[in-house]
């Protein structure tokens, strides 16, 4: 099976500073793939190479069976139509109403009224977003249902590949647990190849089937989420994934405790 | 959206091609020009008359223009073929030798200039110094001299002030130490001399308001303002090619004295009558022929819808130039950072030129009237739309593009569906407030001739009748306030989603 993304010998810089090194790296096609690590440790940016965004100094990614050239390329323009993004606070265009958000990508790809009134009924169901929310200017939202418009947007073209920027990084926690809930269901279900980029260990082991932990611009560990969480593979990838574990136990021994 | 406003720009350019094309003129053609004042307009009128009497040429009236600087400029560009002048102006103005007196020694060395001079008319408009007749019998001032040893409060004239034979040498000659002299017009200075905020004003001396609001005029026995006596000053060769004409004009030498100028000026800036019909009175009662073929009426009462029409069309033709120039140039300046500052710090530069200056240096291009002032007026309006095209481009999250790429928007649709509509209101915010600088702008395009409500400031001026200036003021405040309020109006339409 052809995988959905291929990094070979990828390096990629801002200026002369680079910020992901001499990386090879293979994501199987219809899973869930988190890439995990700290600030600066070039996950955003690498998720950016997969859409002609950042054009690698040298090497090359592949995604679909296909080598990506820059963004602006024509060819690249036609590969990204199959491609969602969602980023950090959504990525909606602050002047245009929910509806005219996410039924862009089919306007620009010339679907007919119905066929795009059809759709957007049926993914405002499977986002789980408000039928009231269409005339409402991304400003009147709240944290969550932009982030679930923007995902609804990233779908509507039913796309091979779902790019996720930190798409829950600015949400409460609420909110947050709920959409990781609601993201947990809806990739089981679409069987898309999702790929994720997140600082957060205990959403990226909740959502993922493959981990890519990165450090500095290198993969410090690659393989499944549970490999990841038992056997760490460097002192500083235990360090990284139990760092969040004290607070968790502290939490969990009160909540117990009040229960007895 | 942005075809609708293509479209307008591409109108408004046509329309100005066309008027453009209007100004091509048919000889022969005799341009007769004037400074903006009581007199001048008075003698501007009389000449135009008497050369149309003469039936070699038709007679083009450039009457109230804004100084001597435009007519001189005009006078080089070839825009203007004859002008009622001074000798003393031409003097220190033309002949940079402001201590000629003698009016053959001045004709002979403008003459070598390559201008023609056609003189003297009778009488010597020069400076005095003006003060209340109370104020001059309590304090016995009859001289200059008697202003010594105390800090009289004067209101001048900007030409009395810059003049070598004005403020200056009378101060040095009489070795006087005034008070606070506030530089004004005369609209405002007779106003503030009356109601005792200055001491004295200076004054021409052939003008009306002298009798009319019965004031001293201080003798000046060191001589030190000099004379500036009335003539013709007309393009090399105008005698040769207009025999005629020249002849015409010739009748009015010697035949203007001081007495019978002033009584001229005052029936146009006391009695308010026509300069056309002053003249036309004047040449009857000498018995020359010009006064039987008066010219065509002059509008001397501008009608108002007129005055709206020519300033909106100043600024609206304008600002369209602006807008053709300043959109691309505002584009390419926001997608280069050097590219930006070098523009706006260019565009700016024309922002601090005088407007006044911005216009006269347009007269050498384009001459006088509509279209000097149009393209000054566009080069004022360049700063704000740019600035705004900028503004609004820059602003946008670069975030945007990058999902704007993903979604596989080509650079037409990212330009056409997500920048312009983001960068519309910063962009309607700069033409908003190019817009109203240009409707106040534009109240200066009548000192090139080129109509507007600043015909009636200009004329207001002239009449030292500051409620005529608030004729003109008032209606450019309302016009400025009106196109304020569409433009805000369209600015908050296009912004409802932030």
């Amino acid at each position: 099976m052809i995988p959905a993304v291929g990094f070979s010998c990828v390096t990629l810089a801002y200026g002369p500073v680079p910020v992901i090194e001499d990386l090879s790296l293979t994501l199987a096609a219809g899973q869930t793939h988190c890439l995990l690590g700290p600030s600066g440790s070039g996950k955003s940016t690498l998720l950016r190479s997969m859409t002609g965004l950042s054009q690698p100094i040298r090497g090359e990614v592949m995604v679909l069976g296909r080598r990506v050239e820059a963004a602006g390329a024509a060819a690249q323009r036609e590969a990204n139509r199959r491609a969602g993004l969602v980023l950090q606070d959504g990525g909606l265009f602050p002047h245009l109403s929910v509806r005219d958000n996410v039924v862009l990508p089919a306007v620009l790809d010339g679907w007919s009224r119905d066929r795009i009134e059809r759709r957007l009924t049926e993914l405002e169901a499977l986002v789980g977003l408000a039928s009231e929310l269409r005339q409402r200017y991304p400003r009147a939202l709240s944290g969550g249902q932009r982030q679930r418009a923007a995902l609804l947007r990233a779908l509507f073209l039913d796309p091979a590949l779902l790019l996720l920027d930190e798409p829950l990084s600015g949400l409460d926690p609420q909110s947050r647990t709920e959409l990781q809930d609601e993201m947990k269901r809806l990739f089981g279900s679409l069987a898309r190849t999702v790929v994720l980029v997140t600082h957060d260990v205990p959403e990226a082991l909740f959502l993922a089937d493959t981990i890519t932990l990165l450090d500095r611009g290198r993969i410090a560990q690659h393989g499944p989420a549970e490999t990841l969480a038992r056997s760490p593979a460097s002192d500083w990838a235990r360090s990284f994934v139990r760092s969040a574990a004290p607070r968790w136990r502290r939490m969990l021994d009160l909540v117990d405790g009040e229960r007895e | 959206m942005a075809g609708r406003w293509l479209a307008l720009g591409i109108a408004l350019g046509a329309t100005a091609a066309a008027i453009g094309c209007q100004r091509a003129p048919e000889p022969p053609v005799i341009r007769v020009a004037s400074l903006r004042d009581v007199e001048g307009q008075v003698l501007g009128e009389m000449f135009a008359q008497l050369v149309e009497s003469a039936g070699e040429a038709r007679v083009e009236r450039r009457l109230g223009l804004g100084g001597s600087g435009v007519v001189f400029a005009a006078f080089h560009a070839g825009e203007v073929d004859l002008v009622p002048q001074y000798s003393g102006t031409l003097a220190e103005e033309l002949l940079r030798e402001p201590s000629l007196t003698d009016f053959t020694t001045i004709r002979r060395k403008v003459e070598a200039r390559g201008y023609e001079v056609l003189g003297p008319l009778g009488f010597n408009n020069t400076y005095g110094i003006g003060v209340k007749r109370e104020v001059a019998e309590r304090f016995g001032l009859r001289t200059v001299s008697d202003l010594r040893g105390q800090p009289w409060r004067g209101g001048v004239t900007p030409e009395f002030r810059e003049a070598a034979t004005g403020l200056g040498a009378m101060v040095s000659a009489y070795r006087l130490a005034l008070g606070e002299v506030r530089t004004m017009e005369h609209a405002l200075s007779y106003v503030a001399l009356a109601r005792g905020k200055v001491d004295f004003v200076d004054v021409y001396t052939t003008d009306a308001t002298i009798r009319r609001r019965d004031l001293v005029v201080l003798d000046d026995p060191l001589g030190v303002f000099v004379r500036y006596e009335g003539l013709a000053l007309a393009r090399s060769g105008f005698a040769r090619e207009y025999p005629r004409s020249w002849a015409a004009l010739e009748q009015l030498v010697g035949r203007l004295s001081d007495s019978t100028m002033t009584r001229l000026n005052g029936e146009f800036e006391i009695a308010r009558r026509s300069p056309s019909a002053i003249a036309a009175d004047f040449l009857a009662s000498i018995g020359t022929p010009g006064g039987a073929v008066s010219g065509p009426a002059a509008a001397d009462e501008p009608r108002w819808l007129r005055l709206t029409l020519e300033h909106l069309a100043l600024v609206a033709v304008s600002l369209a130039m602006a807008l053709v120039v300043g959109l691309p140039l505002g584009w390419w300046a926001s997608q280069h950072r050097t590219v930006a500052k070098t523009v706006l710090s260019l565009v700016g530069v024309i922002q601090t030129i005088p407007g006044i200056a911005l216009l006269c240096f347009f007269i050498p291009v384009f001459g006088v009237g509509w279209e000097p002032a149009v393209y000054a007026l566009a080069a004022y309006a360049l700063l704000p739309i740019v600035q705004g095209v900028v503004t609004g481009l820059t602003q946008i999250d670069a975030s945007l593009r990058d999902v704007a790429a993903v979604l596989g928007m080509t650079d037409r649709q990212r330009r056409r569906r997500i920048e312009l509509p983001l960068a519309a209101p910063a962009l309607i915010a700069g033409v908003r407030v190019a817009a109203v600088i240009n409707v106040g702008t534009a109240a200066l395009a009548a000192l090139v001739g080129a109509g507007g409500y600043g015909t009636l400031i200009v004329t207001g001026l002239a009449l030292n009748d500051w409620r005529v200036v608030m004729l003109g003021a008032l209606p450019s405040a309302a016009m400025a306030m009106a196109i304020h309020a569409l433009f805000a109006a369209l600015e908050s339409r296009t912004s409802r989603w932030r």
